[in-house]
């Protein structure tokens, strides 16, 4: 099995954290599918055909004596062994993790040998569960998921703290590439913010168009990046940045019909190159500052 | 004309009907959505083969009361719960763009 893409000494910060604060008893399967020394081969086969699992430990009065592989069954079934006891040919000698450990010295462990599979003991020596490389995986994105929301979270409450409180409307979205699902939304509640603030039908859809070309500029071109917008007492700003290729010919960019987007992307109706082009048209002032490597910033400002 | 009006005008399907009926000013027939920001009038009626939601979120951004979709495109669950939710109505015909552009205008500009 290729090794785990993960390390417990480099990397981010959040994802160290979190391989040493979870265990492998957050991980890993229990109550633990065992069999004892005195059933045959047959029945172990049979444990692992039923529970849908590649390894059996051998447990007796709950210690480990030994653990038998479906490559085990496998060499049994090949020299006509398969109805001796477990006992007689499982695999003594065999590794196991504390359920204590964190899941990096786990990680570690999987990346070392070449087994696809860890008893798992207690402090008293008892069989408590199994580990398997996909359970790691599975607690590892869970954990990370978590992680990441609390982090965009805090991002935004720090955009939240730098804000002026200047009574107007501060409004701050990600925008995630190829995202088409979400592709709109943040126009959407600009939209419904500039009414809430009562401004004029016509000057709303003006912001709306050219808030939605920026949004979709990055979900088609960019890696990433945010869209806000500042409103209120008379100017409207919307400002997309994004983390891409940059634009390596404004120009160009700005000439109606002039698209870099793909053929997937233009079956779905976008790419017709008139995503700058109409956020300039309907704004009163409009900057675009790219090149090459370094992303691109847009700036619209529409007065009112 | 209503929105209301649509479906018996035209011979169309009504594929989402919850929204707030009102005149149509115009129609728009054009499956670049850019293209439909940049010209489509508030209160049109847009005439499109982009049977999708993307197609709501401009709908809803630019005012259109009405989607058309032509060529009798299937509809996925996504676009109408969304189209639901903007309030922007849904209609499917069998008819090709072309022909239905053709019948809204007339019925527009019936004197």
């Amino acid at each position: 099995m290729a090794p785990l893409p993960i390390s417990p000494e480099t990397g981010p910060q959040a994802v160290l954290e979190i391989l040493y604060s979870l265990k492998v008893r957050d991980a890993m399967s229990s109550p633990v599918i065992s069999a004892s020394p005195e059933d045959s081969m047959r029945e172990v086969q049979y444990l692992m055909k039923d529970n849908g699992i590649t390894g059996v430990p051998i447990v007796e009065n709950g210690r480990l004596s030994g653990l038998v592989s479906m490559g085990l069954v496998i060499e049994a079934l090949d020299a006509g062994r398969i109805e001796e006891k477990a006992g007689e040919l499982m695999t003594r000698s065999v590794i196991s993790l504390e359920d204590d450990m964190p899941l990096a010295f786990a990680t570690t462990y999987f990346n070392r040998y070449t087994y696809g599979r860890f008893p798992v003991l207690n402090r008293d020596g008892q069989v408590v569960g199994v580990i398997v490389a996909s359970d790691i995986i599975r607690s590892l994105l869970v954990a990370m998921n978590q992680e990441v929301e609390r982090l965009e979270a805090r991002l935004s409450a720090a955009a939240a703290a730098e804000r002026p409180a200047d009574g107007k409307v501060h409004l701050l979205f990600h925008v995630a590439r190829f995202d088409f699902e979400s592709a709109g939304k943040a126009s959407a509640e600009f939209k419904k913010a500039l009414k809430e603030l009562g401004v004029e039908a016509g000057t709303v859809r003006r912001a709306a168009v050219a808030a939605y070309e920026l949004e979709l500029n990055e979900v088609i071109h960019s890696e990433g990046g945010t869209i806000g917008m500042v409103a209120g007492e008379g100017r409207i700003e919307i400002s997309a940045e994004d983390r891409g290729p940059g634009i390596p010919d404004i120009e160009a960019a700005m000439t109606e019909g002039f698209s870099t987007a793909n053929e997937w992307i233009r079956s779905l109706g976008f790419g017709a190159g008139m995503g700058l082009p109409n956020a300039k048209r309907v704004s009163d002032e409009f900057s675009v500052d790219s090149g090459p490597g370094r992303g691109t910033k847009v700036r619209v400002v529409i007065k009112y | 004309m209503l929105i209301s009006e649509l479906s018996s005008a035209l011979g169309l399907e009504v594929a989402q009907d919850s929204y707030r009926d009102r005149p149509i000013s115009s129609g728009y027939a054009s499956d670049l959505l850019s293209d439909v920001m940049a010209n489509a009038a508030a209160d049109a009626v847009l005439v499109t083969v982009q049977a999708h939601k993307n197609a709501v979120a401009v709908a809803s951004l630019v005012g259109i009361g009405a989607i058309v979709v032509c060529n009798s495109r299937p509809l996925p669950e996504d676009m109408v719960e969304a189209a639901r939710s903007e309030g922007v109505a849904i209609f499917r015909s069998s008819e090709s763009a072309f022909e239905v552009s053709g019948k809204l205008w007339a019925a527009l500009h019936r004197p």
